[in-house]
């Protein structure tokens, strides 16, 4: 009774989120794939075809997989960050605090939705990015896992960022701030391996890194990380952030009084 | 049979020291139409917010239909719609999709769902503005919007806080038939609301709260029994104000109106009795103001001590 009104409960949630994302369509899908078209532009086409290979492949090869990682990761992260952050702001999160859903189902419909939004976003920038080059894929199912567990991953780091914001622009200072640098330096345009050795360890504190590479090894086959390793900081990571999301929700911190 | 609602000595301390609620006791009874009455900040939304665990209690016990909120959180959830004061549903969203996933939280399918939502947008006059956002809609529809989101899960017991503010008077009678109806079905309601009248018209029992104390709780009837003294207006033929009325207590206000206070060991014929001696016509007359509001101003302005029924610090 109670299993499959959770069920019912979260599929409302699930369809609510990726409604919302397909409403604005305009806002949420379009811009990753202008930005993507002009990363290939720039970075694949003018510049990458003075830069050679990397990792025994053509530049702009190399950069596909952490272009499509990248978006996975900022929509994941916006998603819910504005959507839980929205509901906050105009209380329409009390539909569901009121209403006999267990917290999980909460983080579990809102995380879920984040993910759906980051795999479109993926599938969309992986099929522009097929204009640019001939996509060849090593292993499927680790694509398809690390892309899960990544947008998983951001998906709840952007529902701790919408428990804790009270403002619109704390919602936007962690991505600014903290997500975009970390991307950056997380091997999407470069191998780590090209580091001086100080930096390839300062490098291996950096989550991004795990997810690129894994997500690399996928596509290409090559990675500057182990995929094992890839696997573990993600699974602790998703086990650690839903804890939060789980320990944040019960006790209703910003959202009871 | 439980109680729709039981709570013992309930408190609320906000962050900051502010004490909303003093430890109150409160009952409502299976099919009630009860009214939670009290002036601003007095600790009804608090209240409410705690019943519908928007509000984390300070101490004290919630049950509802006998299902303690710290046991049996979900279940008690179930039993409860929620009609709240600020509008607080997403204002992009069509009507239809607000309902619709509201009885999804509820673990309503999708096909009843939708029927139900139809069924009551349609009995509140909504249905034309289905596919309409939300943010479209008057004051009125918002009210009237939330009303039927609250229903979408069929609950036994509704909790409105002050459905009818800022709706106009016609309206505000057509959702006081609508709320007879739902109560006449068997579902027990709370109502909070600042138009006295609107309690005194709608609900059997009552509780007052003031400054996180109910300082008096009781059915209406017992409650307006209490009033000793009801002040009447009398409209008078122009310029034929009386001089005085024996044994009254009254004030001519201008020459045409007069206002009495009548004891409850006194008869309006009396008024008419001293008026007929001075020879004085009688055009109209009314109440001055609502009786509940005269005994509400009494137990919340005389700042009286709880009675009985309220809880000692």
């Amino acid at each position: 009774m109670a299993s499959s009104r959770n069920i019912i409960a979260l599929k409302s949630i699930l369809h609510k989120e990726v409604h919302r994302f397909m409403r604005i369509w305009v806002q949420t899908l379009v811009p990753p794939a202008i930005t993507i078209s002009l990363y290939f532009v720039i970075f694949g086409s003018l510049i990458g075809s003075r830069i050679g290979e990397m990792g025994g492949f053509d530049y702009m090869s190399f950069i596909v997989p952490g272009l499509i990682m990248m978006s996975v990761i900022t929509n994941s992260y916006s998603n819910v960050a504005s959507s839980f952050f929205s509901a906050k702001w105009q209380r329409n999160v009390e539909e569901m605090l009121v209403a006999p859903v267990p917290n999980w189902v909460i983080v579990a419909g809102y995380v879920g939705g984040g993910m759906a939004r980051g795999i479109l976003v993926g599938s969309i920038v992986t099929l522009v990015s097929m204009f640019f080059v001939d996509i060849q894929i090593h292993n499927i199912w680790v694509i398809i896992t690390t892309v899960a567990l990544t947008s998983a991953t951001f998906a709840l780091g952007g529902l701790i960022n919408a428990i804790f914001a009270g403002s619109f622009d704390d919602i936007s200072i962690i991505p600014t701030f903290v997500l975009t640098p970390l991307t950056y330096l997380g091997g999407v345009f470069y191998s780590i391996s090209l580091l001086p050795e100080f930096w390839q360890g300062v490098s291996q504190i950096n989550p991004i890194v795990y997810m690129v590479n894994a997500f690399r090894y996928g596509f290409l086959g090559i990675s500057d990380v182990s995929l094992v390793l890839s696997f573990s900081v993600l699974g602790v990571f998703i086990v650690s952030l839903y804890t939060i999301a789980m320990v944040l929700i019960t006790k209703g911190i910003g959202l009871r009084s | 049979m439980p109680s729709a609602l039981k709570i013992s000595g309930l408190k609320k301390t906000y962050k900051g020291g502010f004490q909303a609620l003093k430890g109150i006791d409160l009952t409502v009874k299976q099919g009630d139409f009860f009214a939670l009455l009290g002036p601003n900040g007095a600790g009804k939304s608090t209240t409410i917010g705690i019943i519908t665990s928007l509000v984390n209690k300070t101490a004290g016990e919630v049950a509802v239909f006998g299902h303690d909120i710290d046991q049996e959180l979900e279940t008690a959830k179930s039993f409860i719609g929620l009609v709240p004061q600020e509008f607080n549903f997403n204002q992009f969203e069509s009507l239809m999709k607000i309902l619709v996933n509201q009885a999804g939280y509820y673990g309503v399918e999708r096909p009843l769902a939708i029927k139900r939502a139809e069924k009551y947008l349609k009995q509140l006059d909504l249905w034309d503005k289905r596919n309409d956002a939300a943010r479209m809609l008057s004051g009125g529809m918002k009210r009237r919007l939330m009303i039927a989101r609250a229903l979408m899960h069929e609950p036994k017991m509704l909790i409105l806080d002050e459905p009818t503010a800022g709706v106009d008077i016609e309206l505000r009678r057509s959702m006081w038939n609508f709320l007879r109806e739902l109560n006449k079905q068997g579902i027990t309601i709370i109502l909070t609301t600042h138009y006295l009248e609107e309690a005194e018209m709608l609900c059997r029992n009552i509780a007052i709260i003031d400054s996180g104390i109910i300082v008096e709780n009781t059915d209406m009837k017992s409650l307006l029994a209490k009033l000793d003294i009801e002040t009447f207006i009398f409209d008078l033929k122009p310029n034929s104000a009386p001089t005085a009325l024996a044994d009254l207590s009254s004030r001519v206000i201008d020459d045409h109106t007069l206002e009495v206070d009548v004891k409850k060991s006194q008869t309006i014929n009396s008024v008419f009795t001293e008026l007929n001696k001075q020879g004085i016509d009688v055009l109209s007359m009314r109440n001055k103001s609502n009786r509940l509001e005269e005994l509400f101003v009494s137990l919340v302005g005389s700042g009286q001590a709880p009675t009985d029924s309220a809880v000692k610090e």
